[in-house]
Order: C-alpha cells, then structure tokens, then sequence
C-alpha cells in the first residue's frame, strides 16, 4: 500500500510498484484518463502534469520519485475549466482533435505561473509539446491571451 | 451553366453511392426506432463516462423508441424539444462531428442550443462511415439536408393539422413552427406526438432551404467536444474502459511476414500485475487489416504489461522481408524510374518530341517511408463472449477507429462471426491521418478477448506505431521535359514508382495503381502538347498505406517543383510561368484521361483549370508575390498549386535560410476553393494543420528500414515538427464558392512541400530533389 497526493486529496494505491511511472499511476489506477500518453520518453508533452507546482512529464517520472510531492492533473486544474489558459484555449478554438491539448494546458499553466508575460521566443522554447494537428499557432496566440488575463 | 445552376444540378442530382444505402424510403420507422434504440442500450459503456454525449441526451435516446420523433436515421426530437443528432463519421480533428449536425440542423431550422450529438456505432444502414478521404461533407451534405428537411416537412404538416391550415402556410423558425397569417406558434417538442404518426414525406416533397436563409451552414461555431477536451473529460480509444478489462502489450514480429519461432515467458509471467501471456498466430495471405501476430502480455495495468513484454526472450523468424534495406530500395526506385514504364495517360508523342529536342530538362524527385505517427497511438478494447461450446456469440470493441464498419468487416471474420454482428463504438481519435481507418489493432484485442474470456483493452506503444505501421510508400519520380523556343515545354514525361497501396491487399500487386497515379501522376494539370504520364514496378516489402494526401506526396512534390524548375531554366518569373503553363481556363477531359475523379461526376465535379488558376493568382496576391523578385539571398517565396481530393489549393511559401543553412518559414499563404464550405474556422484550420504536417514531412520525415526492420522507433528519431519549426503564420484565404462542397482535410498538403522547396531555391539557389530536407547542407555565403 502506497500514498499518492493528487488534485489536493490523499489517495491509496494498492500493489503499485514504485518504479511506475506517474503517467499509468493517474491513467490505470487511479482512473484519471485525463492525462495522455504519447511517447513515454518525454519527448512530445502530452503527459505533462504538475508536480509542486512545475510542469513534469508524468510518462518518466516515477511513484518513488514523487513521494509527498502535490501532483495536479487537468482534473485538478480547475473545477469548470475556467482556469485562465483553458479560457483562452476556448476563445481561439485551439483544439482540433484534442488530445494533445491536456498537455498543452499544463505546460502553458506552469509556464504562466513563472512567466507572465512570455515572449514569442519563449512560447516557441518553453511550449515544446508536439501537436500532431499542428495547432501551433492557435497556441501561441491563446498563450497570449491567458498572460493578458493573469495579468489582469 | 451558371453557379446556381449547377448548384441545383447538384442537389437534384442522385445520391452518392455512398449515402445510397440509407435512404428514408426504404426504411420503416420501426426499423429506425430500433436503430436508435440500439444505440442507446448498447453505447452506455462508452457514453457513461465519455462525454460523446451529454447524459440527458443518453436518457432520452434510451426511450426513443417509445417518445420520440425519429423520421430519418439521423435525427430525433423528444418532447422537450431536444433534437437529437447522429455524428456517424468519426472525429480526428476536422470538427465533422459539429459540421454534419450542423447541415441537419440548420435544414430542421433547429435552435443548436439545443441540438445534442450522439456518436453511431458501425453500422452500413447509416452508408459509408470510412472517414477517410477528405470525403465526409461530400458524401453527407445532401443527405443531412434532407434529413433535416424530412422532420422539419412532418412538424410543418403536424402544426398545419393542428391548427387546420394548409401546411404551405406554415413554417419552421428556430425550433418552432409558425402559422403565416395568423401569428400562432408551437414549438418542436410540443409537436413530437403527433408527427410521429404522418407518412414520411418523399424526397421530392422536402423543400430544400435556399442558401439565402442558411443559419449555421458558413457559419462558425466552436465545436461540440471543445469543453470536454479542454477539461481532460474527452474520453478517446486508449481511455475506453469495459469492466474487468485487461490491459495488452504486444510483441509484433519485427518484420512484416515474420512469426515467433518459440518463446520463454516465465519471467514475464513472476512479473507483478501480469496475468496472461498469449501467443497471436501470424496473418495469412496479404496483410489487410488482420493481427500481425506475435506474443502479448495481457496485465492489470498497461505499465505492467509494458514491462512484462520486455522481460519476453521470443525467437523470431523474420520470414522473406528480412533483408529489406530501404537506402537500397530508393536506388532501385530510382534506376526503375530511368527506364521506360507502363503509360497510363499520353496525349501527342512525348518520347519522339524528347528524343528531338536539343533542350532537355530532366530531374529525379523522391520521397521516403513516412509513418502516421498519430498523437494517439492505435488502441482499442474488444470484450468478446462465447458460449459453453467457445463459439463466440457476441462481440463489443470501443474503439478510435476512422472506420467501425472496417472493424466490424475485419473483426467478424477473425472471429467467425457474422460482422453485422460486432457491435463497434466509436471513440474521439486522437488524430488518425489514415491508421485508424486501418483496424489491426482491433483485431488484435478481439483475439485476445476470446482467447481469455474477458475484456482485453490494447494499447500500441509510439515503438509499435513507428516500427509496425501500414507506412506511406518509399518513391522515386523521373521526370524530363523537353523545351521550345518559345520558352514553354512542348513535352513532358513524368514516370512514378513506388510499391503500392495494392500490395497491402493483395499479393503480388508490384505496381502503383492508376487510382494511386491519379494522385499527382496522371491528373497533371498542364496544357503541353505532348505527355506521357507513367508507372514502374516496385515490390512492397512492409505494409504500404495511405497517409493523409497519399500520392500527392510524393507526386505533386515532383510535378510542382519541376514546373518551377522549368519556369527558371526559361528565366521567367514562377509565377506568370505556371499560369501559362497551365494554359487556358477549360476543363479536363477526364474520359480521354481516364480519371477516375474519385468516383465523383464529372459534371458536379468537373477538373476545372479556370479554378486552379484562380485560386493561384488569389494566393499570389495576397503574398504580394511581386516582392519575390527584390528579396536578398537567403529569403525567397515559393509558389505552387494543385487539385486534390477535388479541391483547389494554391500555396505561397516564404522561407529564410540562415547563412548556417537553417530553415524557418516566417510566412506561408494558402488559397483554398473546396466549394460550399459547412465550417470556414475548421477549414482554415484544417490548412494550418495540413501546413505543419506538411513542414514536417518536409524537413524531417523519414522512415528507414534495415533488415527488414525500421530504424526509428520514437520521436526522438522520428522527428515531428514543434512550435518552433512550424510556420510562424500561416493566411487562409477560403475561395466563396457555389460549387458543390469538395475535401479539405487533405487538399493543404499536396502542393505545400513543392512551394517550400522552391521557395528555398529562390532563396539559396540549391533544389531540393529528395525528401526530407534534414541533413542537406543549405548554407551559403
């Protein structure tokens, strides 16, 4: 029996070998299928979540490694999806098929939170998650927006 | 004919083939009630915890065999008025799911406020549900608008008898109907039972709504899924859960035709969470859509699966593609292309007019493998039921699928079930590109499931994806033109090889088909006197599949470069030279072509030049193309056009090589005519997407095999482009247009590639002849 701290609440895993990554941790066991996985080597973003805060990519980062650490899924990143960067993900219609955007949002989120008012070259450094689609452009703009709105 | 003409030909004309099948006449309502009924019943698992549907629209529908209005497959209305509507097409990312609902509600002149979506299962009394193609709106345009204007007929006719008026004085506005003259009102629901027991009004009966008074047709809407996406509720196949399920890893032969010779699970099986360990036998005969075979790991979790398959020690037998080497394979590709081929579309006498000419002009294009390599891998969950004897009596498979009738057709025999049979749900995809319409994966969960008796839910790693896809063709394209006085070709031959599509179907299919070759080959647009338009063998040593714009790849890469390459030997302006190349604005003789025109008519879908032209000089103005000429070395626009999926794109790209050799794309301009467009946001961004996937192709995709095997097996080696190597804007600019609605999903990527690369040789000088660009030294001083 294990602890794992997610979205502000105190959860029990059973025979959940340490060594497991995050990402199947949240996605198997603890049903929260938000989270996606893409590469399982942390190369495209889309399982990025927060830990204490910082944007972590869940597919190479172990239950042991996370301990007490708070780990915040896009299910604990707003109740409604009224978070700033959801926001504004809605107001430029970003998404096409959608399931890279999870990861996108975290990413964007922990970047506003150290970053209010990121430049274009730190979008194109920072936001290097993959989209297939290729929403890209939609991303930096509502990146954009959601600094404006934190901003406020 | 005129623009509205042809539109009314259009709506008048037969049903597609496609849509064929559903047709409200030949279906009694008791059938479609059931229909809807088994939707409701059999979708639960799914539509629970989804969000593919809002749960009060999963209540209803569970009794709309009793309550509810349902005239038409597609549509029913409780009543409360909650119209409900049939998404039968799956969701990638084109925004389909919104788009077709939209059609039918704006003809029901529904208040989309209270329009809900429910996604159909695989099912061919809805007509074709292959979302490939660039096909759906095509397809369904027509038939939504008459599903729509079937049950807004029936409510008409139900408020008409009630107030005892004609039914020509009464009309639907924004859920409700109205009488004329007096003013009264009354809304869908209130209406519900008594238009359930009218006769279906026929087909030339319904009153299609004229464009003037669209609502939603043109009109942006964000699309239904957006608020689940956003949330992480958005539920797709690697997140669709049947009770009990286990978790699947598998061990693919790692060449395609191999099989496992023998294989030691026992540390596999000490493995906490691991529960089973199942051998998948090989396919037999061509690949289609059966299970590679191999050896899977079935486990409580898909971590623990994982793991179990790498602790397998499995002997493999790599079979007779075990030396297949592709740096090899394109120089064969390209020999084969030197030498003469089958002619499948000529007109004059190009070889005597080369073999004349004092001015030749010849270059040989290529293009590598490319892999899918969509963001969602393959996955799906399969709970198969058999009974005492292990007959199998009952399949359900929840799937990402771009096809739930293709997995019904593969799934049923794999089982020896009837396929009517399987019952298949459709999830969100994660994006699809053409792998999801190929439905291995769910074969491969299907045989687990009966081979253990519960639910067996796989997931392909990004290793599988990349090392095991159906990939896109290796190909060489040699093309020659021969130059005359006055500047212009006066001939031109173009031969393609590359192994084909076929060879996935059937055995011994060693040369590129000509519906293939009609993609870049043999519908070249140009007005030359003399062409020939050819194909060489080429055998398949993988699985060979369609990837989003298929051929044009590799085709259009060749025709729209070497026309820019011509246009610079002729020291004209790129530009002014493909205008004239294309010469007068006429349509194509597609008989004396023997084109295909994707099974569309010709005279709905005519290869109209005029169009091509038009959309190429829209783009090379809104580019001011005229800048081209003054750029400094090292920035350069590029230009190119093309037809495909029977759209018309035209493409201007700016580049800047730095003078390391690095590319960036400030700027690229796309011109789009793809008819009657349903949803202008989607379409715009389906063409920001189809740029990017495009840049991608073009700076990094490759995929290469050695000993049969491929090379790269994650994005760390197979690379897709990110934010920073993207374009950094990209203008759409939509064509209005009367015509009858055309693909979008497809059409930005044929001719992109070739602008980029004729962009970089307006900025550096060099031409790029081989894809992809990374590793060609570009720097200049």
């Amino acid at each position: 029996m294990s602890k794992i701290r997610v979205n502000g609440k105190s959860l029990e895993l059973n025979d959940v070998p340490l060594d497991t990554p995050l990402l199947w941790v949240l996605r198997d066991h603890l049903g929260l299928t938000g989270t996606k996985y893409g590469c399982g080597i942390s190369e495209c973003g889309a399982c990025t979540v927060h830990v204490d805060g910082v944007a972590v990519q869940s597919c190479v980062t172990t239950l042991a490694e996370i301990g007490e650490s708070e780990v915040t899924t896009i299910e604990g990143l707003s109740k409604d999806g009224s978070h700033p960067v959801q926001k504004a993900w809605r107001e430029h219609n970003v998404p096409q098929c959608g399931y890279c955007q999870v990861g996108q949002i975290m990413m964007a989120a922990a970047l506003l939170k150290t970053n209010g008012n990121p430049t274009d070259e730190q979008i194109e450094s920072e936001m290097w998650n993959i989209c297939r689609c290729g929403t890209y452009p939609r991303i930096r703009s509502a990146v954009k927006s959601a600094a404006k709105e934190m901003n406020r | 004919m005129s623009a509205s003409q042809h539109y009314l030909k259009y709506l008048n004309a037969v049903e597609s083939n496609a849509a064929d099948s559903t047709s409200p006449k030949e279906d009694s309502s008791l059938t479609r009630r059931s229909f809807l009924a088994t939707i409701s019943s059999t979708s639960l698992v799914l539509m629970g915890k989804s969000g593919l549907g809002p749960s009060s629209a999963l209540a209803n529908a569970n009794q709309t065999d009793v309550v509810h209005f349902s005239p038409d497959f597609f549509v029913s209305i409780a009543p409360d008025g909650t119209v409900t509507c049939i998404a039968h097409r799956s969701e990638m990312g084109t925004g389909i799911r919104t788009g077709l609902p939209r059609v039918l509600a704006d003809e029901l002149e529904a208040d989309w406020d209270r329009v809900r979506i429910q996604q159909a299962p695989g099912d061919k009394r809805l007509g074709d549900q292959n979302t490939d193609g660039s096909n759906s709106i095509r397809f369904f345009f027509k038939r939504m608008r008459v599903a729509g204007a079937t049950a807004r007929t029936m409510l008409e006719r139900a408020a008409a008898a009630k107030w005892g008026v004609p039914a020509t004085e009464c009309y639907a506005e924004n859920h409700q109907i109205k009488h004329k003259t007096s003013g009264k009102t009354i809304g869908f629901g209130e209406l519900v039972e008594s238009a359930k027991s009218l006769d279906i009004p026929k087909e030339n009966e319904l009153q299609l709504k004229p464009r003037d008074k669209w609502r939603y047709i043109g009109k942006d809407v964000p699309i239904t899924d957006l608020d689940d996406i956003i949330t992480g509720k958005a539920i797709f196949g690697i997140d669709a859960r049947i009770e009990n399920q286990l978790f699947a890893i598998i061990a693919r032969p790692p060449v395609v035709g191999g099989k496992v010779i023998s294989f030691d699970a026992s540390e596999t099986k000490k493995m906490p969470g691991v529960v089973d360990v199942v051998d998948l036998p090989a396919f037999k005969g061509a690949p289609m859509f059966q299970q590679l075979g191999g050896v899977a790991v079935l486990a409580k979790s898909t971590w623990a699966a994982w793991k179990g398959r790498d602790a397998l020690k499995i002997k493999w037998d790599d079979g007779e593609n075990a030396t297949y080497d592709s740096e090899e394979f394109a120089k064969q590709l390209k020999a084969t292309a030197r030498e003469p081929g089958q002619v499948l579309r000529s007109i004059g006498a190009a070889s005597d007019v080369l073999a004349k000419s004092k001015d030749i002009v010849t270059a040989d294009y290529s293009v590598p493998h490319l892999a899918h390599a969509p963001m969602e891998t393959t996955c799906a969950v399969a709970d198969v039921k058999t009974d005492a004897s292990g007959k199998v009596i009952a399949c359900h498979v929840i799937a990402a699928t771009q096809n739930p009738q293709a997995v019904q057709q593969a799934v049923g025999p794999a089982l020896g079930m009837n396929q009517d049979d399987v019952l298949v749900n459709v999830t969100l995809l994660g994006s699809g590109f053409g792998r999801k319409s190929k439905p291995d994966y769910c074969v491969e969960a299907a045989l687990l499931s009966r081979k253990v008796g519960r639910p067996v839910h796989v997931t392909w790693t990004r290793e599988d994806d990349l090392q095991h896809d159906y990939y896109h063709a290796i190909s060489a394209i040699h093309c020659e033109a021969a130059m005359s006085d006055t500047g212009m070709p006066s001939a031109w031959l173009q031969r393609a090889v590359y192994p084909s599509i076929g060879s996935t179907f059937a055995l011994g299919s060693n040369s590129p088909a000509t519906w293939e070759a009609e993609m870049g080959n043999t519908d070249l647009p140009y007005d030359v006197p003399n062409i020939s338009l050819e194909v060489g063998q080429a055998k398949s040593h993988v699985r060979i599949g369609w990837l989003r714009s298929v051929c044009h790849i590799q085709q259009n890469f060749a025709a729209c470069s070497f026309a820019d390459e011509l246009a610079h030997h002729a020291k004209r302006d790129p530009f002014e030279f493909l205008i004239e190349l294309l010469g007068k604005d006429r349509n194509i003789d597609m008989t004396a072509a023997k084109l295909s025109n994707r099974g569309a008519s010709m005279e709905e879908y005519p290869y109209d030049i005029g169009r091509l032209k038009n959309v190429l000089r829209r783009v090379a103005q809104k580019a001011d193309w005229n800048l081209a000429k003054n750029m400094p070395k090292g920035r350069g626009l590029g230009i190119a056009c093309s037809r495909s999926f029977l759209g018309y794109t035209g493409h201007v790209i700016e580049v800047e090589v730095a003078q390391n050799g690095k590319v960036s794309i400030p700027r690229v301009w796309v011109s789009i005519d793809a008819g009657i467009v349903v949803s202008p946001d989607r379409v715009r961004a389906q063409i920001e997407g189809a740029s990017i996937m495009a840049t991608g192709q073009a700076l990094f995709g490759k995929v290469s095999f050695k000993n049969g095997r491929a090379l790269e097996s994650n994005l760390d080696t197979y690379i897709l482009p990110k934010m920073k190597d993207a374009p950094r804007e990209i203008i759409v600019d939509i064509v209005p247009s009367e015509a009858p609605p055309a693909g979008v999903g497809e059409t930005g990527i044929a001719s992109f590639a070739p602008a980029l690369c004729n962009a970089i040789f307006a900025a550096t000088g060099k031409r790029i002849r081989d894809l992809p660009l990374s590793g060609r030294d570009l720097s200049w001083s």
